[in-house]
């Protein structure tokens, strides 16, 4: 190569050698960078997955229970076949769904205001309310929500001050998908910030100016222009309530249970772990499409 | 109140009557009256900061003026939110729909007057064949380049008929050769559909070229009012003298006055000066060789300073060793321009509106 016959005049250090072998070689550079990640991610994660795709495919012996090496598809066939495991899927993905929803609703006008119409200093707050409940531990704030769900809990305090008679909520689908939009708002709050805070003011000056009103704006500029941020957003609602064991099995009673609820017990109490991977691979297969679906809508542009 | 129109606001497309507008504590339009008569390529110039932009944002209605009412065709509009008034802006950063393609772009305003489809599809095919932008209308405004970009947003703009245009410097961003050549073709356009134009900018070249009437704007206030050639040679002000064109303000017995550089003539040795001409004698302290023609900074010895434009009949040689000598320069009398001295405003001045 002609640069290597490049001579400098002053002698140089090996460190202001090597930097220059570096600078000249970018590759060398990226896969210094990039191997320790890229190690931990291979070996640690995706290596695990695998295993949990292998062990789905295995099953055990119904006297010992021990995990016996035999493809086959049996798990997925229960899965498929049980009603109740049916039911729980539908339930898990349904309340995903509904939550994603309710953020994404909650999230737009809060979003706006904090990015489009509050001042500097209301900004700041807004930013510090969406974001003081993620130092809270999530145990306490879904206890909290017991406490105000519970039968002589705040809420049927507060319904009978003013006259409408007690509500039972502690223990439903109901309360699950409460607390389960308030716990994962912020994640929707700030890509949907983001995605408004990126619009120009001329973008809907231009519409005005063109004679749409309001409501027109919102539709045809505003919102598309957001919808980035809600994929993005709801890609945290969606997952994070997809793989949630601890809140249903806290405020969600006996016939409240998700897909993750059915896995804690394979693998703790009943031993199943063959059964366990095969109901855990059926989120990530689910998020996988939800992924592909989003990649399409140029959600990971507004991240 | 709405049914009782000033008798000059009926022939005027838009007409600003004692407009102010105060942001917080900074007053960006100081009571500012202007008629725009139907029709005309009408330019507001101004430095940044001295309210120009304010101005055609109250046209638009985008801002509400603080004080005064803004008119559009006989009409008090000072009160009517943007989507109620006949005008379209064609914004500065064009402000394209990302997410839409030129075609729904410049559809856009038919859309929400519910024009049925056909007529919008023939109107908006119309409206990019004038902008000669033939066949883009399913590309995005990212595959544009700038320029094209600056004729989708024109197109959007045209396409509503509306009674007024407003256009705010659209062609900052586009280079050089390119904004002489949208300068010619924006100016044709105009002519073609006979719309009322009002174009903010602060490129005097472009606002002589291009206007039929210009104001010029300084700190929030209108300094004059006319057409290009009066502007020019008779400004108002010595803010005006020195905006547009270079300012030669001298004082003599008392009277503030202008002479354009061009006219003056700087006189050879023993050359007699034109008769019932001006003479003072001065010393050359800069010479700037501009190709064509010659810049010379001379300070006269009754004080003051001219700037004087010479084109470059000797050679270039004789010309750069000109600094230092003395020189005699005259002019006539009546190419010189009394002005008012009024304005504490600085011409690059940086501030709100701009």
């Amino acid at each position: 190569m002609a640069s290597g016959t490049i001579q400098t005049s002053a002698p140089r250090g090996a460190g202001a050698r090597i930097s220059a072998a570096l600078w000249r070689r970018p590759w060398v550079r990226a896969a210094l960078l990039l191997t320790p990640p890229l190690a931990w991610f291979v070996f640690i994660y995706l290596a695990s997955l695998g295993i949990l795709l292998i062990t789905a495919f295995w099953r055990i012996n119904s006297f010992t229970t021990n995990i016996e090496r035999v493809w086959n598809l049996g798990n997925f066939r229960t899965l498929l076949e049980n009603a109740t495991y049916r039911a729980i899927m539908l339930r898990t993905i349904g309340i995903a769904a509904l939550v994603t929803v309710t953020d994404a609703v909650l999230a737009l006008p809060f979003a706006y205001y904090m990015a489009r119409v509050a001042s500097r200093r209301a900004q700041t707050a807004l930013f510090v309310a969406v974001l003081v409940p993620l130092w809270a531990s999530y145990i306490a704030r879904v206890y909290a929500w017991l406490l105000i769900f519970t039968h002589d809990g705040v809420l049927n305090w507060g319904l009978d001050k003013i006259g409408l008679g007690p509500v039972t909520l502690a223990y439903t689908n109901t309360a699950m998908w409460i607390v389960f939009s308030y716990l994962w708002l912020p994640f929707m709050i700030l890509p949907v910030y983001a995605a408004l805070e990126r619009i120009p003011d001329s973008y809907l000056e231009a519409s005005a100016d063109l004679g749409a009103r309001g409501g027109r704006t919102v539709a045809k500029v505003i919102l598309p222009l957001a919808l980035p941020g809600i994929v993005a957003g709801s890609i945290f609602t969606f997952s994070l309530t997809l793989g949630d064991f601890i809140t249903p099995f806290l405020v969600g009673g006996t016939g409240s249970s998700f897909i993750g609820n059915v896995v804690y017990e394979n693998v703790g109490v009943a031993g199943n772990i063959p059964f366990a991977a095969a109901f855990a691979i059926v989120p990530v297969v689910i998020m996988g499409l939800y992924l592909l679906g989003a990649r399409r809508l140029g959600a990971f542009e507004a991240m | 109140m709405n049914d009782v129109q000033a008798p000059r606001a009926a022939r005027a497309a838009v007409r600003l009557e004692g407009v102010r507008k105060r942001f917080g504590e900074v007053v960006a339009v100081d009571g500012v009256d202007l008629d725009v008569t139907e029709g005309e390529f009408f330019s507001i110039l101004g430095p940044s900061g001295s309210g120009k932009t304010t101005c055609l944002r109250m046209i638009a209605g985008f801002e509400a003026p603080t004080e005064g009412r803004v008119w559009l065709g006989g009409q008090d509009v000072s009160g009517l939110p943007p989507y109620e008034r006949d005008v379209n802006t064609v914004f500065q950063d064009y402000a394209l729909f990302p997410h839409m393609t030129v075609g729904e772009n410049v559809e856009y305003g038919l859309r929400v007057k519910k024009v049925p489809r056909e007529e919008r599809t023939k109107r908006m095919a119309d409206a990019l064949r004038m902008v000669r932008l033939e066949g883009f209308d399913r590309r995005k405004p990212v595959q544009l380049s700038g320029g094209q970009r600056q004729r989708v947003a024109l197109a959007r703009a045209l396409v509503n008929r509306p009674k007024v245009l407003l256009l705010d410097e659209p062609l900052g961003a586009l280079d050089l050769k390119l904004r002489q050549a949208m300068q010619i073709e924006l100016k044709q356009i105009q002519q073609q559909v006979g719309l009322t134009f009002i174009y903010v900018t602060h490129d005097q070249e472009e606002a002589l070229t291009m206007s039929d009437r210009l104001a010029v704007m300084n700190a929030g206030r209108v300094e004059q009012v006319g057409t290009p050639v009066e502007v020019y040679e008779q400004p108002a002000t010595d803010f005006v003298a020195g905006f547009i064109g270079v300012s030669n303000l001298l004082e003599r017995g008392g009277r503030h006055f202008t002479v354009r550089p061009e006219k003056i003539r700087m006189l050879g040795e023993g050359e007699a000066p034109e008769p019932g001409a001006h003479v003072e004698g001065g010393t050359v302290r800069d010479v700037v060789y501009v190709g064509m023609v010659t810049r010379y900074v001379v300070e006269l010895d009754d004080g003051g300073e001219l700037a004087v434009i010479s084109q470059n009949f000797e050679s270039a040689e004789q010309v750069l060793q000109a600094k230092g000598r003395l020189v005699r320069l005259a002019w006539r009398p009546d190419q010189t321009v009394t002005v008012r001295q009024q304005t504490e405003g600085q011409p690059d001045e940086e501030g709100v509106g701009a």
